[in-house]
């Protein structure tokens, strides 16, 4: 397929169509409203179902409903709505069952503004709703690879049947960069829904599915805990994703970035190469599973004297960073997150003056 | 090689709309783009403004905050913008609405009556593709015919609007070249 010019909120809309999924639940909120506009057009054409939920918790429970019967669904949203679906997360999380959200951040907290941020990196990677539960997320760095994440949650959530997470940002969003549509990804759900609620017809009447979050049997309860921590373990040997960017160099510093931000500081890290200072970088592209061999091994090379974690927020993933470095080289973070993307010169500011 | 260009005017003046057929044109020339529009709150007459990035490299940061060019539609956005753009560049100016100048002597200024011309042409609404067609001839960044052709496609729909900003086109195209 021909390259196209697309916003980063209608490719997310089209990949999800080109992956197969034909239900759409959301509710308006900026700046990913052109989601739903988009595919309030554009799954009749193909048969799809969007409906506008009355509010994002709504929406989280028309997921888990959908979810629950074996279809192909997902939901977009920005933070504040994220927050309100949350519940419905770990209910989704608790019943096992596959299913997609988007959150194209916005700042916070509260209403915060509409501009781009990475505020909701504890939220996404560290839970958001209650209980013991973790998404899988993904955090794309344009449109081209939005699009790409965006195919693969659907089969990545039905191979661990749970909620799969992609994390962008008002940037990716809005903007417009040239896609191509893989197509020869669409696929069947991989689980042949022997657990949902839907199929009969199939198995008999004599089988029921149940498909639930409430188990007052202690053991019970337990054991559905434990095949979820199997499932993250499972997540942290076979789905981690991260990019190296100059670490073929004797890099005195490595950053670790991801989204909107990895690409202010790779051109950052261009800069600082003309200068005569070179840089490395590790960008996740997967945040939980978090790539933490990668940030160990790029920290640990002789030359680098110090790992710096620059997010849109006031420092989040750092912690994982730190905890990746385990103290044998020291972490720093800088950040934005009123809405203000710095620029490359103020990045390359920050590295070399953190680095004499 | 990386350009930028700054799109900026009035909301209701096709400025996000010029910025996606130049984008377009360069995509279709094999060049790497990105579009990004300001979303941010502004108020109602204001500056509503786009940066396109044209590059032969994977681009890296989308924001820009010193563009290469401005096209300038009105007079905020000339004074907002005028002072950021690189040295050597291009900075269009719609004296229809603009009667200052950008006070820089390090920048090629284009300077024309952008709305006029295109009520020449038929309807001031074409003046986002006369001040389009200025800026691409004046600049050289994309090809002038592939650009054209973009044109036609953004408004296959609405056939019977191409004559008129087919002709809006040349007579940007003719005053960049005089």
């Amino acid at each position: 397929m021909a390259k196209v010019l697309m916003k980063g909120n209608e490719a997310i809309g089209e990949a999800a169509i080109k992956a197969g999924c034909l239900n759409y639940f959301a509710y308006p909120i900026t700046p990913q409203s052109e989601v739903a506009e988009y595919l309030a057009k554009r799954l009749p054409d193909v048969n799809g179902t969007f409906v506008q939920g009355e509010s994002e918790v709504a929406v989280g429970y028309m997921i888990f409903g959908a979810a629950g019967c074996g279809e192909r669904v997902m939901t977009t949203s920005s933070s504040p709505g994220i927050s309100l679906m949350s519940e419905a997360l770990s209910y989704i999380a608790g019943a096992r069952c596959p299913a997609v959200f988007v959150n194209i951040m916005r700042g916070g907290p509260g209403l915060g503004g509409i501009l781009p941020s990475q505020g909701d990196y504890f939220q996404a990677t560290k839970g958001g709703g209650h209980g013991d539960y973790h998404l899988l997320v993904m955090a794309p760095e344009g449109v081209q690879e939005a699009v790409e994440m965006t195919m693969k949650a659907f089969p990545l959530a039905e191979k661990y049947r749970g909620p799969v997470m992609i994390l962008g940002d008002g940037l990716i969003g809005q903007m417009m960069e040239p896609v191509e549509f893989p197509d020869n990804l669409y696929a069947e759900p991989l689980n042949n829904d022997d657990w949902a609620t839907s199929g009969m017809d199939k198995r008999g009447a004599d089988k029921k599915n149940i498909v639930k979050s409430l188990f007052l049997n202690p053991k019970e309860l337990n054991d559905n805990n434990l095949t979820l921590k199997a499932q993250y373990e499972q997540m942290k040997k076979e789905e981690v994703m991260s990019e190296a960017y100059n670490t073929d160099t004797d890099y005195k510093g490595l950053i670790v970035s991801y989204g909107t931000m990895s690409r202010v500081c790779r051109t950052a890290i261009d800069t600082m190469k003309e200068q005569g200072l070179e840089i490395g970088m590790i960008r996740p592209k997967t945040l939980f599973p978090f790539p933490e061999k990668e940030i160990y091994d790029a920290a640990a090379k002789e030359s680098c004297k110090a790992v710096i974690s620059i997010e849109l927020s006031m420092g989040q993933m750092v912690e994982d960073v730190e905890r990746c470095v385990r103290g044998i080289k020291p972490v720093e973070w800088y950040g934005e997150c009123g809405g203000d993307i710095p620029a490359p010169e103020t990045i390359a500011d920050v590295v070399q003056s953190l680095l004499n | 090689m990386q350009k930028e260009v700054q799109f900026a005017g009035f909301g209701g003046q096709g400025i996000l709309l010029s910025a996606k057929l130049l984008a377009y044109a360069a995509m279709k020339q094999g060049y790497n783009v990105a579009w990004i529009p300001s979303y941010g709150p502004e108020m109602r007459g204001g500056t509503a403004y786009c940066t396109v990035v044209i590059s032969d490299r994977l681009i890296g940061s989308p924001i820009i905050k010193t563009p290469g060019h401005l096209v300038a539609m009105n007079r905020p956005s000339l004074e907002k913008f005028a002072p950021a753009v690189k040295p050597g560049g291009i900075i269009l100016i719609n004296s229809s609405l603009i009667p200052v100048r950008s006070g820089r002597d390090d920048v090629t200024e284009l300077v024309f009556p952008v709305n006029d011309v295109a009520i020449e042409a038929g309807t001031v609404k074409s003046a986002n593709i006369v001040a389009l067609s200025a800026f691409a001839a004046k600049s050289g960044l994309v090809d002038l015919e592939t650009l054209r052709e973009c044109i036609k496609e953004e408004f296959a729909s609405k056939s019977k609007v191409i004559p008129i900003n087919m002709d809006a086109f040349d007579r940007g195209v003719k005053i960049a070249q005089q």
